[in-house]
């Protein structure tokens, strides 16, 4: 059996190696791409978009349907985790606590443990005592890292970046949150709703500018008919519209990579955790 | 002799996913396989893809490397069957 396999995955590979040969050359002038559609766009996205980095025009305007589908599939990845994964809440056999003053550790059993209490710590079964270094590191790290996403998702038009990776840093950010303290910070923080909410609401944001777009005038997702509303001229309507677009993207990643992270982590009960 | 570093970066790519799947360890093969994803960030910076570089540094390097380990986190050394 694990020879059939070595021998379909070479002979696979092998024919995928020979017809890479028919393909044009890196770069090359003369190929299809190059010569009707590439053109196209390097010429005229600013002139119809005032959108200098053609990429993000593409994505977003030129071929909005693709990326609004892209933010679904993101969507659909988050709800399967989370069908997957999740347990509901159920009893927990036994709980870690901290009694702070002493340095003891305690295991309470059942629903026998202190609720609210001023000395005893929660802490997880596998538990090490955190590392101030790195607890600190990440403090400190976490806002630049969430306003360095807030940049790439706002200079999405000028510069690499945009709504996906400015929300998956985004996600990262909490996600670091996460490893440097404990879950359950995290999920007070920034919770379970508030992930799914948020990964519905980009989605929404998305469709209903394309909604929107075709209540005015006539096209989904054709930005020009959000002038009047946006107060500018028809092309700057298309940069702004690309940008409310973009925003959409960057809440649905960022919500999804937090759940699919808090589902992932704890193994569903979303209780203890990395 | 002028090696293009694109060929470089091509070799290292090729030695990082074979490494990621003949290690053993779950644990190293999906810190290797993050290698392998800034590897291929590289690459596409060298080819001029910057969009889909930073694409891939921040979800193939970034996130689903933590996602990997999140979920190695809950495998054991040894298997049950």
């Amino acid at each position: 059996m694990k020879t059939l396999g070595q021998i379909t995955v070479l002979f696979c590979g092998g024919l995928l190696l020979f017809f890479t040969s028919d393909f044009p050359d890196f770069g090359d002038a003369n190929s299809p791409a190059s010569l009707h559609l590439s053109p196209y766009f390097i010429e005229n996205t600013l002139k119809d978009t005032a959108v200098p980095n053609v990429v993000t025009a593409i994505l977003a305007d030129y071929r909005g349907y693709d990326t609004m589908f892209e933010t679904t599939v993101i969507l659909t990845a988050g709800l399967a985790c989370f069908l997957l994964l999740r347990i509901p809440k159920r009893e927990v056999k036994s709980r870690y606590y901290l009694h702070e003053p002493t340095g003891v550790t305690l295991r309470f059993e059942g629903d026998k443990y202190p609720q609210k209490s001023d000395v005893f710590k929660r802490i997880d079964s596998n538990w090490v005592p955190y590392d101030l270094i790195i607890n600190f590191t990440c403090r400190l790290l976490i806002h630049f890292i969430q306003i360095f996403a807030l940049y790439v998702v706002a200079h999405g038009h000028y510069s690499p970046g945009g709504g996906f990776q400015g929300g998956v840093v985004l996600g990262a950010s909490v996600i670091l949150f996460a490893i440097s303290g404990n879950l359950r910070a995290a999920i007070k923080r920034f919770g379970e709703k508030t992930a799914a909410l948020f990964s519905a609401a980009g989605v929404f944001i998305y469709a209903g500018t394309g909604a929107l777009c075709m209540m005015i005038g006539e096209h989904f997702l054709n930005y020009n008919f959000l002038s009047p509303l946006l107060g500018t001229d028809r092309i700057m309507a298309r940069s702004h519209g690309i940008f409310i677009v973009e925003i959409g993207v960057a809440v649905t990643v960022m919500a999804v990579m937090i759940w699919i992270y808090y589902n992932l982590s704890s193994a569903g009960k979303q209780d203890e955790g990395l | 002799m002028i090696i293009p570093i694109d060929l470089i970066i091509l070799v290292l790519i090729i030695i990082s996913a074979i490494a990621a799947i003949t290690v053993s360890d779950l644990l190293s093969s999906a810190i290797i396989l993050g290698a392998y994803s800034f590897f291929l960030c590289l690459l596409w910076t060298v080819m001029g893809a910057v969009d889909v570089a930073f694409t891939e540094a921040t979800v193939g390097a970034g996130v689903s490397t933590v996602f990997c380990v999140a979920a190695i986190f809950h495998t054991t050394r040894r298997t049950k069957d």
